[in-house]
């Protein structure tokens, strides 16, 4: 009977991916659940490797029930085998069956379906095919980081690396740290890493008071946001963290490793207060300028972007008919709204692919939630910016592509007097956002420095992929209906 | 206070791993960039064009600024791959191949 079930493959074991999961396999969906890391919990519950022996993980985590009641809901679907966990597949790109056309509804014998290619382990010399009669992306989002002098010095490491290194390895860079750049994931770096024994000197955040008082009324939609926020207070208090409110890092100084760093006041045009610059020795800098959703996928699929995230209806779909996006995927806003939007996502999937429509979700509690914190959200995205000038604060010398070492002054020589007028062909004449990483880190920063807007890159596959895999048949018959 | 005792780490049988020639404690379970910042390293290559030292950036897969040699084969990120008891783990100059 199970084997007539259809099958949903959920990309991403997140908030949003997990929420997801839970929600379809309720409504007699098999979820296959794919991710390249070796646990579940993604970037907000990512849990300690099992050999490290936590016996307290929650004392580095939020909102522990929460993920207690996530485990426990998967490891139920795992043993009842209505969901099957991939753990370490990186995911490089989704196809859609092109054989056949349609919406992929349960009851139509024709109906297309998905191949989901993954490379194995962290080597990413194997790969598999997946196949699926609906695909749910919930890729969550990487951190944006805007460069300055000094970025690329072994010590600075991006906030939510530092995290993802504390969470998961239950390690350290070094013992003083400074915390800097902008955003909500600024406090729990800063207060993990006091918690764990770093000494964190300072809290350095571009973004002033002003900035929240002009948005209070969507903050304060979201009391429980705001309470956050003020625990988050406290314990930068009690840990004894200075918070630098209106200021920036303008240098990070060291020869073979970081040994300081230099953060001025910002003045009321967005350029360093002359006569404010104070050096903070520290062995680590953790930095970053907010989040950028993982689209690639999407984008591969032929999903609609909507900027710099995944466009989705009310139910969650995109604009491809069997393809749904939930998370920060599709917009950055935290935790806890990808744990709606996962649930709005799992419920319409199921539906839609047994042929019915979902309880009108404007209705559900989910969906209220939702609304709620994607105001909130975008409250903050307005409150939370780098320096208006910060490009002027990256000498010519300042490596802007971390892969290719591309300096700014090559970007700005491409500009000026080669005549690039869009960051294509800035990347062209550059090589600035052709490494390895695809662009991901430097795109911002090149589009800053270059003065062109930031379009999102194509890139494909989702991952440098071996190139036997493109040739690779696909083996896996697709699964029955 | 360090992230061990914080979350009351009863971790399994450490066990060694070579970096660079000498020996360095692991613990089970950790990346190699999570066993070479718990030895106090924080570069482990040195980039194609300036030489430059690198280490961890990112954290989660996506730079590719912590590649590193591991038992002969260059490019691998330290911050997915789990060290593996007796492992070779190299700084990797450049492309990591001979050139
Ligand atoms: C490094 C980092 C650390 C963070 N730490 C915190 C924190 O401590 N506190 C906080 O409040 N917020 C943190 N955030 C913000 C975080 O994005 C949200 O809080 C929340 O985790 C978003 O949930 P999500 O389900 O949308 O995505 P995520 O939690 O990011 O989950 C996405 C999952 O998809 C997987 N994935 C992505 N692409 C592929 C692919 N191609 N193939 C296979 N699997 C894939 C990832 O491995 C990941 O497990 C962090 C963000 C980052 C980038
Ligand atoms: S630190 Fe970015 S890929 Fe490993």
């Amino acid at each position: 009977m199970s084997e007539r079930r259809p099958v949903l493959a959920v990309i991403g074991a997140g908030p949003a991916g997990l929420a997801a999961t839970l929600a379809a396999a309720a409504r007699g969906v098999r979820v296959t659940l794919i991710d390249s890391g070796t646990q579940a919990g993604g970037q907000f519950y990512r849990q300690p490797a099992p050999g490290l022996g936590a016996r307290r993980p929650q004392a580095l985590h939020h909102q522990w029930r929460t993920w207690e009641r996530l485990r426990t809901g998967l490891d139920t679907r795992l043993a009842d085998g209505r969901v099957t966990h991939l753990t370490d597949h990186h995911v490089c790109w989704v196809e859609r069956d092109s054989s056949v056309e349609g919406e992929p509804v349960r009851d139509d014998p024709a109906a297309p379906g998905f191949t989901v290619h993954a490379l194995l382990g962290p080597e990413q010399r194997e790969s598999v095919a997946i196949r699926a009669h609906g695909v749910l992306l919930a890729t969550g989002a990487y951190e944006k980081v805007l460069p300055f002098p000094g970025w690329t010095l072994p010590g600075v490491v991006t906030a939510g690396g530092a995290q993802a290194l504390l969470k998961g390895g239950l390690t350290l860079p070094g013992r003083t740290a400074v915390v800097a750049g902008t955003g909500p994931l600024l406090l729990p770096v800063a207060t993990g890493l006091a918690a764990a024994g770093a000494r964190v000197v300072a809290l350095v955040e571009s973004a002033g008071p002003r900035d929240f008082v002009r948005r209070s009324r969507s903050l304060a939609g979201a009391p429980d946001k705001l309470a956050e926020g003020a625990g988050y207070a406290a314990r930068l208090l009690r840990h004894r963290v200075s918070v630098k409110a209106r200021h920036t890092v303008l240098e990070a100084h060291g020869v073979e490793r970081l040994e300081s760093v230099t953060v001025a006041a910002l003045g009321p045009d967005g350029r360093p207060r002359p006569g404010t610059a104070l050096r903070l020795p520290c062995d680590t800098l953790a930095v970053g300028h907010g989040l950028l959703p993982h689209t690639d996928l999407a984008d591969g699929l032929g999903c609609r972007l909507d900027g710099p995230a995944v466009r989705v209806d009310d139910e969650q779909r995109t604009d491809v008919p069997g393809v749904w996006a939930a998370g920060e995927s599709t917009g950055v806003g935290g935790a806890a709204l990808s744990l709606a939007e996962g649930h709005l996502a799992g419920r319409s999937a199921a539906a839609r692919l047994h042929g019915t429509a979902p309880d009108p979700a404007r209705r559900t509690r989910a969906a209220r939630t939702r609304t709620r914190l994607r105001a909130f959200s975008e409250g903050l995205a307005g409150a939370f910016a780098p320096p208006a000038h910060w490009a002027e604060l990256v000498t010519d010398e300042t490596v802007v592509c971390r892969c290719e070492e591309v300096t700014a002054g090559a970007v700005r020589e491409a500009v000026g007097s080669l005549g690039a007028g869009d960051l294509r062909t800035v990347k062209l004449l550059t090589r600035a956002g052709m490494g390895w990483c695809q662009g991901r880190m430097c795109e911002s920063g090149v589009a800053g420095v270059a003065g062109c807007a930031a379009t999102p890159a194509r890139r494909l596959p989702a991952r440098p992929v071996p190139l036997g895999m493109l040739a690779a048949p696909t083996d896996d018959p697709p699964p029955a209906r | 206070m360090n992230p061990l005792e914080l979350v009351r780490a009863r971790a399994g049988t450490p066990f060694t791993v070579r970096f660079d020639g000498r020996e360095i404690e692991a613990l089970p379970g950790r990346t190699v960039a999570a066993v070479l910042w718990s030895a106090g390293v924080t570069a482990w290559r040195t980039t194609r064009d300036g030489g430059r030292p690198r280490g961890v950036f990112c954290g989660i897969g996506v730079c590719f600024d912590c590649l590193v040699t591991v038992d002969g084969r260059p490019n691998q990120r330290a911050c997915l791959v789990p060290a593996e008891p007796g492992a070779d783990i190299r700084t990797q100059e450049g492309t990591g191949h001979d050139e």
